[in-house]
């Protein structure tokens, strides 16, 4: 399924028509690199140099002191997010693989029911559950903190899990399930030892769109975490606290997206893959 | 396209297992295995949305609750409030910008990638990676382009465009386009891989075949290549369209809201509404309200998809 990957065409000429094609590109890459750009130059001036020059200068003698500022700043709340990401990713990947086994080959009277009523969850505003949530993490003390925080995702995490690994376990072929349960293989055997073997592809999928949308959330982490924010909240909070200044925020900013940028660079194409998977049709 | 066929239920398909029990392990096992995921679905989404429609149904505008039923009022009051009224009109404002600006970047860039250029691939990479980026990332980095004295007014000025010059988030008319522009800029890379993902889909002999009719590039594209894309733009309208109803973030780090109200959104009304004024049932009400929004999108969306899948 690697929808994005262009046959092998031809290749043609440099015309004029295909120049026009190349700057039109061009025009657009420039539109998509400008904030990357400014965040780059701008972190690297210095406080003295920021007063003097526009968004656009180059830095004159680049420094790294907007870095250590916004490091300082804002590790606490980087090492939050990991510690929220990492379990959260895992459980709901973990349950989203569940479902979407049995969703997909043990389908059971009312199972698309239960699936579409599954799916809806994920496209919900979230507003529209804020206050019980709060209330419901107050009485069990989870308020106010990465734990509940972990609860909240691995739970809203499940309709995009399940959707993402019941299609891709749809595309198992069912001879191979068969063969398992003529062997005598139970349905949590036929699990373990045919279908979770073949799921790697599924589950880097789903752990990278997990890793990417709990990293960069925000409602959730404004409004439940308190004083253990994640790195969302902490950088919007850096605009607004000691360092108002534009080269240490670009700084936090850059520091804020460098995993799932990183993701992005290295597993790129499984993370298209997981975006495409979000609205429904492949 | 990788026509998945449903796989129809193995259980419907074999013979049933030896056990003599008619709740014999493979018809108990899957449901427990979906019971905890489906058991929490039912408590925080379907539970919690009727909690909140509770608490938008009652007299709880204070900091203690207070669940006495009270019917519409807050509904009706909150209707009566310019505030309100504004940010329903700057919701289909932010949308429609939103919707034309992702459609138009998107569909266009997936049509120049789908050339036989060389470097499509690095180019596809640069249309993308705003998509990793969290919404607070963007919306700081954009503050700072549309900062009125240093940012983008300097470039206006430098290509002799300064009647395009404003004073951007700070400007009444103009902070919920930046925020647009900041929004477009961040999404209408999914745009275009759904697109591109389409184009790609659609066999060369079908283009051939046009071709060899005569019809020039430019009526391929509309008369064949576009109506295939229908049902994609469909679903990329669907999508992107609940996206825009549910924007919070973006507005909360550019403008928050402001200046007065010019930008604000129900989203953003509705955390301040209840977790700054303590208006939990104008709050309720107001995130009520989203709901239905989304809803009547999403859920006719959510049965077609179902159905369809059934029916192959």
């Amino acid at each position: 399924m690697s929808v994005l990957v262009a046959p092998a065409r031809p290749r043609g000429r440099l015309s004029p028509a295909r120049l026009g094609l190349y700057a039109l590109l061009v025009v657009l890459g420039v539109f998509y690199l400008t904030p990357i750009f400014a965040i780059i130059i701008t972190s690297l001036k210095s406080a003295a140099e920021l007063a003097r020059t526009t968004v656009w200068d180059m830095p004159m003698s680049p420094s790294l002191e907007s870095y250590a500022t916004a490091f300082q700043a804002l590790a606490p709340s980087f090492f939050n997010s990991v510690y929220l990401v990492v379990p959260a990713t895992l459980v709901s990947a973990f349950l989203g693989s569940m479902n979407g086994y049995v969703l997909a080959k043990w389908k059971f009277k009312g199972a698309n029911l239960i699936f579409t009523l599954l799916l809806f969850g994920m496209f919900i505003p979230y507003q529209s559950v804020l206050i019980p949530l709060v209330q419901l993490l107050t009485s069990i003390n989870l308020y106010g903190g990465i734990p509940g925080l972990i609860l909240v995702h691995i739970v809203y995490g499940i309709p995009i899990c399940t959707l993402i690994f019941r299609n891709y376990y749809a595309g198992v072929p069912k001879e191979l399930l068969e063969a398992g349960r003529i062997d005598g293989a139970s349905v949590l055997g036929i699990y373990r030892h045919i279908l979770l073997p073949l799921s790697v592809p599924g589950f880097v999928v789903v752990l990278i769109w997990q890793f990417t949308s709990i990293w960069n959330e925000f409602l959730f982490a404004v409004t439940i975490s308190g004083n253990n924010q994640p790195i969302t909240v902490a950088l919007v909070n850096l605009a607004g606290s000691i360092a108002p200044q534009p080269n240490v925020q670009m700084a936090g900013a850059l520091l804020a997206a460098v995993p799932t940028l990183l993701v992005y660079i290295l597993l790129g194409r499984y993370f298209v893959r997981g975006l495409l998977a979000g609205s429904l049709k492949g | 396209m990788a026509t998945a066929t449903a796989q129809p239920a193995m259980v419907e398909r074999l013979p049933r297992s030896r056990s003599i029990f008619p709740w014999s392990s493979e018809r108990l096992t899957p449901i427990l295995l979906v019971a905890p995921s489906v058991i929490l679905i039912g408590i925080f989404v379907y539970g919690f949305i009727g909690q909140t429609i509770r608490v938008s149904l009652s007299r709880w505008n204070n900091v203690l609750p207070d669940y006495t039923f009270v019917g519409l009022r807050n509904y009706i009051r909150l209707f009566g409030i310019e505030r309100f009224q504004n940010d329903l009109i700057n919701t289909v404002h932010f949308t429609a910008f939103f919707l034309a600006g992702c459609l138009v970047i998107g569909l266009g860039a997936a049509v120049l990638l789908d050339q036989r250029l060389r470097g499509t691939l690095f180019f596809q990479n640069v249309f993308m990676y705003p998509l990793a980026l969290a919404f607070v990332v963007t919306g700081t980095v954009w503050r700072w382009i549309f900062n009125p004295y240093t940012g983008i007014n300097v470039i206006l000025d430098n290509l002799h465009l300064g009647f395009l010059k404003s004073g951007w988030l700070t400007d009444t008319n103009v902070a919920l386009n930046g925020v647009v522009i900041a929004a477009v800029w961040q999404m209408s890379g999914f745009c275009m891989a759904m697109f591109l993902a389409g184009l790609r889909g659609i066999p060369e002999e079908l283009r051939e075949a046009a071709r060899v009719d005569g019809a020039t590039e430019w009526q391929l594209f509309w008369r064949v290549v576009f109506p295939l894309l229908r049902p994609i733009t469909l679903s990329a309208v669907i999508i992107l369209g609940h996206i825009s109803l549910k924007i919070f973030d973006l507005i909360y780090v550019m403008t928050s809201g402001g200046p007065g109200y010019s930008s604000d959104l129900p989203s953003l009304y509705m955390f301040r509404a209840t977790f700054q004024e303590n208006l939990y049932g104008r709050g309720a009400a107001i995130a009520t309200i989203l709901l239905l929004l989304v809803a009547i999108l999403i859920v006719p969306y959510l049965i077609w998809n179902i159905r369809g899948e059934t029916e192959r």
